[in-house]
This record gives structure tokens, sequence and C-alpha cells, in this order.
């Protein structure tokens, strides 16, 4: 087998991520850079995602590397937004001790990006597996990265194992699609499915329930969730925010493509009846659970869990625009939570902690900061002129379409449960005042991290007021899995 | 570009600004501040007197496609029954700044205010569900943080967070409702549109109409103050500092009655017809029971939180009626009891300020520490008992007309809550600014420039429109025919 140029091509963010991969481990070796790595990595990043949106744009979708990969652009908008995570993450974890100037770090991070994106570009149910371990392994050590520390400690090693289960189940239920339809490619599959003469809905419903069970931990669906809050709260801050971010992202990235190219949603009927039971449990339990919550890292957690349950609601609906609108709130979910858990990053590299208490007179110590906190928390309660308001509208209008009004219903009832705690947040810094002392002492945060914070904030309202571009984006992302 | 659009989107890039720039001066906040609050209310009295009667329907329209997509727009302009609400906005965002004078933290304040200014502009020229929506929303979190960063320290908490989420869970119950009727619209019209002028067109199946009006215009009318679920606001007005109750009570609840109207009963008049007959019982409700417990309270303030209950309950009725007198007098209503309440609660708190109580018994003799107070607490009270010569008599005569004609004997035990509203009126006016003046209130310092102007521009209002309805009655009528042919 021969690889045409244009593979390479297509391939081109990925090798142009091995490349930088490369060069940071040498430079690593060679100079022991420390923090200035960050720099390496991050203009590396810029680097990549510049040249990636001007040389590999996808044209029509198309199977390439043997058919292994699909190269389109509901795969090429993931792509991108993993590289997005992974840069914001690098700026903003350049600045903490004894991770930002860990050489390692920046090696597991591109490690794991490189696997959500082949994630995002998987075909072939051998190629899904791979590029899921691809992502996971460098995450499970860059939980476990403060050694000395046991929260950390135990945060690796709890999604690590919880990770390792769920890859088992995973690939005991791709083995018996295998075995069911003698496919690996999507297409096969599909083919061979509906090619069907018995009836094979038993097996069916174990394939997708171990599948499902599989995905479903990578974005932190419930019943899967348990990992979240922990791992959340023990792994270094900044890889939290990564993990809730692009590492979810990737997790429906694989999801929706699965479930739409390689299995028929009417191969079971009630496989739509199952989502979306799912979605409204999601959403449902972690906004209460995450109403009792008294740290910020533990309450964003929780609220990642809803969030994910939200856009279940757009894979549910599974139609032109309930695709367009998962990938949209996913964009905009990456971009929120950043800030959310960047906001958390500064404060403590101030000496806070994670603690909601330590947000109080946040107004006055650090108003900048305040209002990023304020940025990021209206706009996952999807409050507008914040880009979360149109990104849930814009889910609960793909549910109304599909007829699912009950779960548009229960939607907007979870996200009256969710305004409750992001504003009980918000009035920790902005209504309560800390003893005199400490209230004139300002929070200084590290000038990279501010500007990070600073355009992303900006970004979340300037997509909140303008939306028709990046709404587009969606509609090219959903155009290229169910058409229309 | 629009005046309108303007007009809706200065007050949030002022406040913007003032969020983002922490070092901001306090004295450069105020006067920004001011200068904001004078040009939205002559840019919004300049909107209203410019609003062409003979022509009527929609004017100073202004469409940009916001997303073709889902056929959604940018698309506002203003008609008969809201050209009066934006003036209302104006006054009391203007009057509101004056009144906030020595507020502290002032560059946040004046900032979160103004956002929430350009959210009712917003909901009120909106001709478009989203748009709608999206400003409606707007006005969601400035409210939340007003009220408990600057209100009242022993319900400031409760009292925002149980507003906030009264109003949020109407707004989305409303939404899905809204969501609901696009689609439907869809299937008649074979294109997705959000445009309200073309929704108004779509004659909703009556099943359908059955089934989500009562949705919508709930979840509209909770911000109303409709009963049961009025019971945010009464508290919330208490707990709110001077200028968030002022526009509370003045602006937002009119933000929920219009809303209702402007996308329950206009979209779908089957629905309304059937189920209004007995909402209307509800807003009997609101004006009679609001009336009596407003009579019993022992703070000032709950006072008038509780007639704002009574008076809105007017303004449903009216719209209860679907007869032309019932919607032209709650028409005038929205904005008389604006202007009205708007009064009461800055003499409120202005007396608060001084006396650093609301008791009622603790009070008295303050006209002769306020006198400007006193006069202009007395003009207010005359409006709100319907008196001739005020704007609320031009208001409530209609109502009562309209409620007549619908049905005597509603109009009848209506009646009973003007002559309860002028018991306790009468009665807060005695007890607080007359008898004897206490000795610990002697030394309290009077009343601000500010503070007078707003009182003046306040009762201007409620005495102009008093003599001469000419001032807004025709605009109303505008209003009030267009909705009648929808309604047809």
């Amino acid at each position: 087998m021969t690889l045409p140029m244009s593979d390479l091509q297509a391939l081109f963010p990925e090798l142009a991520l091995l490349g930088l991969l490369f060069v940071v481990l040498v430079v690593d070796l060679i100079w022991r850079p420390g923090r200035r790595l960050g720099w390496w990595t991050a203009i590396g990043l810029v680097v990549v995602l510049a040249l990636s949106l001007t040389q590999a744009l996808p044209g029509e979708g198309r199977t390439i590397w043997g058919g292994m990969l699909r190269h389109d652009g509901y795969g090429f908008v993931f792509r991108m937004l993993f590289l997005v995570g992974a840069l914001v993450t690098t700026l903003l974890a350049m600045d903490v001790k004894d991770l930002g100037d860990k050489g390692a770090f920046y090696l597991l991070l591109l490690t794991s990006t490189l696997g959500m994106m082949l994630m995002a570009m998987a075909n072939n149910i051998i190629m899904v597996f791979l590029a899921v371990e691809t992502a996971s392994i460098p995450l499970y050590v860059m939980a476990a990265f403060y050694p000395k520390d046991k929260a950390s400690t135990e945060a690796g090693f709890k999604y690590m194992l919880f990770g390792a289960l769920a890859s088992a189940v995973l690939v005991y239920g791709l083995t018996l699609l295998y075995g069911l339809t003698g496919a690996t490619d999507f297409a096969a599959v599909v083919e061979a499915l509906q090619a069907a003469t018995r009836p094979v809905w038993m097996t069916m419903a174990a394939v997708l329930l171990l599948v499902l069970a599989g995905f479903a931990f990578k974005v932190s669906a419930v019943p899967f969730h348990f990992w979240a809050p922990d791992v959340y709260t023990g792994a270094p801050t900044p890889i939290a925010a990564y993990l809730s971010t692009a590492s979810k992202a990737a997790g429906f990235a694989v999801l929706l493509r699965f479930v739409l190219a390689a299995l028929p949603v009417s191969a079971l009927p009630w496989w739509g009846a199952f989502l979306a039971a799912m979605a409204a449990a999601t959403m449902t339990v972690a906004n209460f659970l995450a109403l009792a919550q008294r740290n910020l890292k533990r309450l964003l957690a929780y609220s990642s869990i809803a969030h994910a349950g939200y856009i279940l609601i757009g894979v549910v609906a599974a139609s032109h625009l309930g695709v367009t609108a998962a990938v949209f709130y996913l964009v905009v979910y990456l971009l929120t939570n950043l800030v959310a858990f960047g906001v958390i990053v500064a404060l403590e590299s101030a000496g806070g902690t994670s603690e909601i208490r330590s947000l109080a007179g946040l107004y006055k110590r650090s108003p900048l900061l305040a209002l990023f906190l304020m940025t990021a928390f209206l706009s996952l309660a999807g409050v507008p002129p914040f880009s979360g308001f149109v990104a849930k509208v814009w889910v609960f209008v793909a549910a109304v379409e599909a007829g699912l009004i009950w779960l548009a219903v229960v939607g907007v009832l979870n996200a009256i449960v969710g305004l409750y705690y992001y504003l009980v947040v918000l009035k920790w810094a902005y209504v309560y005042d800390t003893p005199e002392e400490e209230m004139a002492r300002p929070v200084v945060v590290p000038k990279v991290q501010a500007v990070v914070l600073g355009v992303l904030s900006v970004l979340i309202v300037v997509m909140g007021l303008v939306f028709a571009p990046w709404f587009a984006w969606g509609e090219w992302a959903a155009r290229a899995l169910v058409g229309g | 570009m629009s005046p309108l659009t303007i007009l809706i989107f200065l007050p949030i890039v002022v406040g913007g600004v003032f969020l983002i720039f922490p070092r901001m001066k306090d004295q450069t906040v105020k006067v920004l501040a001011l200068l904001t609050g004078l040009i939205a209310f002559l840019i919004s009295g300049w909107i209203y007197l410019s609003y062409d009667l003979q022509a009527g329907g929609y004017q100073f329209v202004h469409r940009v496609p916001w997303l073709p997509a889902l056929g959604i727009e940018y698309h506002v302009g203003v008609d008969g029954m809201s050209a009066p609400l934006v003036l209302l906005t104006g006054v009391v965002i203007f009057t509101g700044v004056l009144v906030s004078w020595n507020m502290p933290r002032i560059r946040e304040f004046f900032g979160l205010l103004f956002i929430l200014a350009t959210g009712v502009f917003g909901v009120f020229a909106s001709l478009d569900l989203f748009t709608l929506f999206f400003f409606y929303e707007i006005a969601v979190f400035p409210m939340y943080l007003l009220i408990v960063i600057w209100g009242w320290k022993k319900t400031r908490e409760y009292a925002g967070m149980k507003l906030t989420l009264y109003l949020f869970v109407g707004s989305v119950l409303a939404l899905v409702g809204a969501l609901a009727m696009v689609f439907q619209a869809r299937e008649q019209l074979g294109y997705l549109t959000f445009n309200l002028l073309e929704l108004e067109k779509v004659a909703f199946p009556v099943a359908f109409q059955k089934i989500w009006f009562p949705v919508v215009f709930f979840g509209f009318a909770v911000l109303g103050g409709i009963f049961p679920v009025h019971n945010w606001s009464p508290d919330g007005h208490v707990a709110a500092p001077t200028a968030v109750s002022m526009f509370h009570a003045g602006v937002l609840m009119k933000l929920g009655a219009f809303a209702a109207l402007r996308l329950g009963i206009m979209l779908m008049p089957e629905g309304a017809k059937f189920h209004l007959p007995w909402i209307i019982f509800l807003t009997l409700v609101n004006v009679v029971y609001g009336a009596f417990i407003a009579s019993v309270q022992q703070d000032f303030k709950y006072v008038i939180g509780f007639s704002s209950v009574s008076h809105m309950g007017l303004v449903l009725m009216g719209f209860a009626t679907l007869n032309y007198h019932g919607f032209l007098g709650a028409g005038i209503q929205m904005f008389s009891h604006g202007v009205m309440t708007a009064l009461f609660f800055a003499v409120v708190g202005m007396v608060y300020d001084r006396a650093h109580t609301r008791h009622i018994p603790s009070l008295g003799g303050f006209v002769k520490k306020l006198p400007w107070a006193a006069v202009a607490f007395i003009i207010g009270g005359l409006t709100s008992m319907g008196m001739p010569g005020f704007s609320g008599f031009v208001a409530e005569f209609p109502i009562f007309m309209g409620v007549w004609r619908y049905e005597p004997w509603i109009a009848i035990v209506a009646v009973v809550s003007i002559v309860v509203t002028a018991s306790y009126v009468l009665r807060v006016a005695w007890r607080v600014f007359f008898g004897e003046l206490k000795s610990e209130y002697q030394d309290v310092p009077p009343l601000l420039i500010y503070d007078k102007i707003a009182l003046i521009v306040l009762c201007a209002f409620l005495i102009g429109i008093g003599w001469f309805p000419r001032l807004m009655t025709p605009w109303v009528h505008v209003g009030t025919e267009y909705v009648l042919a929808l309604l047809k």
C-alpha cells in the first residue's frame, strides 16, 4: 500500500504535532529550559494551528490511511478545538510550580492531544480503541503529576483504574461488534448490519450498552461519572481544566461519529430513548449533587457532568441541528470551562485555595479576576450576552425540533438548578468580605494567565453576540456526519 | 443606525466599560452615568414623541440578520403599546441614577444597572422571539447581583435568589413554549422563522394554543406578579436598593406583563380566549388581596411592594377582558404605575437613608425635614388612589369600564381595592410625614439637588398625563387597535 501525498497532507496537523513533540523533547533534554519550555510548546502549537487552518482544510469528506481515518469537516473542527485546548492549558500551567517547569508535562500534554485528534478522525473500530488509549494513558500520568501530593496520586490512580475498566468494557463491546459483522471499518459495519438476515438485536443491545459505557466514562455521563469529582479535585488544576474540556470533547467527538456513522440509529428502536434517559439523568443527578459542594473544583466537576448531559441532548436529537448544537456547545464549553478553571489556577498561584470560601473579597482584591469568574460562570449558567446562553438555546431548539419537548423541559429546569449554584459562587466573589488586612492585599495574577483569561473572556462574549460564523462551523461539522 | 438600537446598546456599552475598568474614579463614573441616563431619557422621549400616530404599526424598525440558518434576526421596533414603555424605562433609568448618588461601590452599581437597562429596552422593542429572550435573560444576572450586593442586609440573599429563580423558571418554560410555536409555525409556513410579525399571522391549531398558551402566559406573568406566583415581588422590592426597587417595580413587572401580552395573547388569541376567563379571577385576587395585605404592613417599603401587586393585577385584569377599554387602560396603567411606583420607592429610599428604619410607627413628622419628599409622596398617593387629575385615573377608569363590560360583578369586587388603597395611602402619608418629628430625626440631612430633580421629573409625568390624557392615550389607542385586530 502506498500513501498518496494527499493523505500526508490531510494528516498534516498530527504530523506537525508529532514534530513539535520531538522538538520539545529535544529542547528539554539539551537545555532544560524549565518554565520557558511552555513558550516553546505554546508557540509551536500556535504555528501548528495556523498552518493546519491554511494547509489541511478538508473539502469533501474522504477516508485516508487505508480507511483507518476520515478527513472531514467534523473531525477538523474537533482537531482544531483540541489544539486550542492544549494551547490554553499550556499557557495556564506555565507559571504553576512543579508543573510548568517540568518538561514531562508538556510531552504528556501533546501526546494526549495527538490521541484526541486521532479520536476525532477515527473511522475504524480498531483505530477508535488505539486513539482512545493514546489520549488516555498520558492523562492518567498527568492526573498523578504531583508524586508527593496524596490527593494527586490518588486522583491518578483512581482515574487509571476506572479508565482501564472503561477501556476493557469498550474493547469488549467493539469485539462483539466485530464478531457480529466481521468488519472493522465503520461503513462496512453499517453495511453488514443492514444486510443481516436474522435478527441480531440481542447482541446489538449488548454491543451498544458496552460501547456506550466506555464512551460515557470518557464524557463523564451518569452513571459513569464517579471518577470525575475526585480526579478533578486531586489533579493539578490546569490538568483538571484540560480533562474537563478537551478530554470530554474528544469523548463526544468519537461518540457522535460512532453513533451516527457506525450504528444506524434505526438498528434498535429504543436506542434513542435510552440515550435520552441518560441525558436527563446526567443533567439532573449532577446538578443536584453540585448544590452541596464547598470546593470550586468539585463544583466544576459536577457542573461539567451536567454539561455533558446538555450536550447529550444534541446527540439524542441526532439531526443536522442536533449535531450542530452539540459541536457549538462543545466549543463554547471548552473556552468557558478553561476560564473557570483558569481563575482557580490564578487564585492558587496567588496563594489561595480552591475552596469557594477563599473567593471572598475577590471583587476588591482582584476586580479583573472577579470579572473573569463572572463571565465564565454566567456563561456556564447559560445567561446572555455570554455564549453559554446561545449554546443552550440551540440544544433546546434541536430537542424541540426532534419532538423531544419533555427532554427540553428537563433541560431548562436543570438550567435553573445550575443558575442557583453558579450564582452562589458569584455571591462569594462579589458580596462577602474577608478580614480587613486581607482585603487590602491584592491578588496578584501572573501576567500570562491574566492575558489568556482576558482574551478568552472577550471571546466568550463575542461568541455570544456574533454567533453565526461559529454556528456555520458547527453546521460544517454536522454536514460531514449527517448530511443536510 | 436606528435610534432605537442606539438606545438599547448605549447602556450596556457604558455599563461594560464601568465593569472592565476597575481603576475608574468615582467622580468620573457618576458624571458618565448621569450623562448616559440623561441621553437615554432624551432618546426615549424623542422616540416616543416622533412616533407617527397616523401611520401606526411598528416604527424605528431595525433588522439585521443574526443567524440566517435558523431564521433568527436582530429585529426591533416600537408600536403604540411599547413606545410608552420605552419612555418609562428612559425615565426610570435617569431618575434611578439621580437617586443613587451616594451608593458604595458605585462603579459596579451603575455598571450592572445599565446592563439591566439594556435588557429592558431590548425586550420592549423586540420583534423577534430570539431577540426577546436574549434581552429578557440579560436582565436576570444584574438584578441578582444588584440586590445581593447593595440590598437590605437582612433579606437580600434570600430575596435576591428567590426573585431570580422565579423569573428564570418562568422565562425558560416560556422559552420551551416559544420554541414549540416556532416549529409548529414551520409546519404551516414551510420555513423556520422567529419573526414575531410573521408568527402573528400564523393561525396555530386551537388544540395547540390551548396547551401552550398557559405555559407562555404564566411564564411571563410571573414577572408581572400574577397570583399565586407573586410573592417574589414584595420580598424582592423590599430587599433591593432604592434605584433597583424603582427599576424593578417600575419597569421589570411591566416587562412580564408586556411579554405575556406580546407572546401569549397576541400570538395565541384562541388560547387566550379559552384560558383568560379563569385567569381573570387570579388577577382579581391580585387586585383585592394585594390591597388588603398592603394595608396591614408595618414596613413602609412592604406597603409599596404589595400595592404594586395590587396595581399590576389591574394591568393583567385589563388584558384578560380582551376588549378595547381593558387593553387601553392596561397600556396606560403600565406607564402610570411604573412612574408612580418609582416615585414611591424613591421617597421610601430617601426617608430610609435618613431614618435608618422603615417601621411606620417609629417614623413621623418628616414633612418638616423633607417637604419635597412629602409632596411627592402625596402626589404618588393620589395617583395610586385613581384621583382625577393624576395619571392613575386616566389608566384605571378605562380598565374598570372594560371589566364592567366584561362582567359587572368583577368590576364591583375590584373597586373595593380603590377604597382600601385610599385608606392605606392616607394612613402611611399621615404616619410618616405628619404628626410629631421625633428628636432623633431632628438633624437628618436635607435632600440632594439630584433627589429633587428626580422627584420633579416623576411627578411631572403623573400630573401631566392626569391633566392631558392626550399625551398618552392616542399612543396606547394605536397599540390597542393593533392587538384587537389580531384577536378578531
